[in-house]
């Protein structure tokens, strides 16, 4: 802080006029304030408002510093730049950023008088500035004799205790006040995980499966995920593949697997080469054939096409 | 430079702030409006404490600070309720008051 003090000397010459460094400070910082703050009127989109205000109160706490109230500075940044702004942000990210203006006039004329009204208001804050006397600037020096935050703190719990516990009361009354206003009121009866298990269980009667559907791919030939997985009878099963790759149409021909079985079942294992009647043939043949296919890889000592057993959820298809 | 150049300076935020507050329609905006106001206010009494060379001024800065955090607290959680049940943060929306009958 007696950095901050020394690189921004408030002090003030004897006929009241700042420094150098703070009128250059000033007139850098006060455009740049003007245009943030034009943002919030011209901005189309409320971020941009948003950002245009955060860039008005950052460099506030700039002039805060420079004259002579280091504490307000800090807090300016902390309170309004780091809270504020940041919760202004957050809810408009809640509300939904692209949330515009609307451009229809729902009262006659609002914008001419809003306009009139701001210029109107505007010259007579000037009328008033220009016009009135003020004392000749007496300047900090002596008020923060012992640092501005202890001489601050001396007349806030000095001469204003009571409106210090008051702003207090205030802030816990505001924050219960933002819960309340956001508290949703629950319309339909909690349901717990118990039943949630007895609903899926008295589902099964619809034909709704209860366990995890299986993984694709066929192990020890594919685990792509675009390869529906064998059931125990060799058929392939569509519910395997996930339902995106399925909506996609990026699902791998069920048929070419299941004819590959079919080549097995009919004991052509070994004329792999040549291509058997049923490949061509449509997916029809729904009796278990498992006897079958136990026999046939038993025969050629090789793992048959299994469905993969899976950990997945439903969540992921 | 002379110091009342600050007061003009928050004359001027305060003003497009006012001016924010009547023309623009999102309600998020119009808040931010409120806030430049109050940030003005501070700025002219920081000045002013330093013109006449006593804390007090600040401290009414400090407070206004204090309260203005509380009032955003309120404000905002309004201005979300209301959007969960109308779908909108614009003002012209928020007209349950409005009294739409047609006149006998």
């Amino acid at each position: 802080m007696t950095t901050l003090t020394t690189l921004l000397p408030a002090a003030l010459d004897a006929s009241g006029t700042t420094t150098t460094g703070e009128a250059i400070l000033f007139w850098v910082l006060a455009p740049i304030m003007v245009v943030g703050a034009l943002g919030l009127l011209f901005a189309r989109k409320a971020v941009h408002a948003a950002l245009g205000v955060i860039v008005v109160m950052i460099s506030l706490a700039f002039m805060y510093v420079a004259q002579d109230a280091v504490f307000l500075g800090i807090v300016q940044v902390v309170v309004y730049t780091g809270a504020i702004m940041m919760l202004f942000l957050f809810v408009l990210m809640l509300v939904g950023v692209d949330s515009s203006d609307s451009l229809t006039e729902t009262l006659a004329g609002q914008r001419v008088v809003g306009i009139v009204a701001g210029l109107g208001l505007a010259v007579v804050l000037a009328g008033v500035i220009g016009r009135a006397t003020y004392g000749a600037p007496v300047g900090l020096q002596d008020a923060n004799a012992e640092t501005n935050p202890v001489g601050l703190a001396k007349i806030v719990f000095g001469q204003h205790a009571f409106a210090l516990e008051i702003v207090g009361a205030l802030l816990v009354t505001a924050a219960l006040g933002a819960l309340v206003l956001t508290h949703r009121e629950r319309l339909t009866p909690k349901r717990d995980q118990r039943q949630r298990a007895d609903a899926r269980v008295a589902a099964l009667a619809d034909g709704v499966v209860l366990t995890p559907l299986p993984a694709p791919g066929v192990y020890a030939r594919h685990n792509a995920m675009d390869v529906p997985a064998l059931g125990p009878d060799g058929r392939p099963l569509e519910a395997s593949v996930p339902r995106v790759i399925r909506v996609r149409g990026q699902e791998a021909d069920a048929r070419e697997y299941a004819a590959r079985i079919d080549r097995v079942l009919a004991g052509g294992w070994a004329a792999d080469s040549e291509p058997p009647p049923q490949a061509s043939e449509p997916l029809s043949g729904d009796e278990p054939a498992t006897a079958a296919l136990d026999a046939a890889t038993s025969q050629t000592g090789q793992n048959g096409p299994a469905a993969a057993p899976d950990q997945s959820t439903e969540a992921d298809r | 430079m002379s110091v009342t150049n600050y007061v003009v300076l928050a004359a001027l935020l305060f003003s497009i702030g006012a001016s924010a507050v009547l023309l623009r329609r999102n309600a998020i905006i119009v808040f931010m409006g409120v806030e430049l106001m109050l940030n003005a206010t501070n700025l002219a009494l920081v000045t002013f404490a330093r013109i006449h060379g006593n804390l007090v001024g600040q401290v009414l800065a400090f407070f206004v600070m204090v309260v203005a955090a509380a009032e955003v607290v309120v404000g905002l959680a309004i201005i979300v309720s209301i959007y969960r049940t109308r779908r909108s943060a614009s003002v012209d929306d928020a007209n349950l008051l409005k009294d739409v009958r047609e006149p006998a």
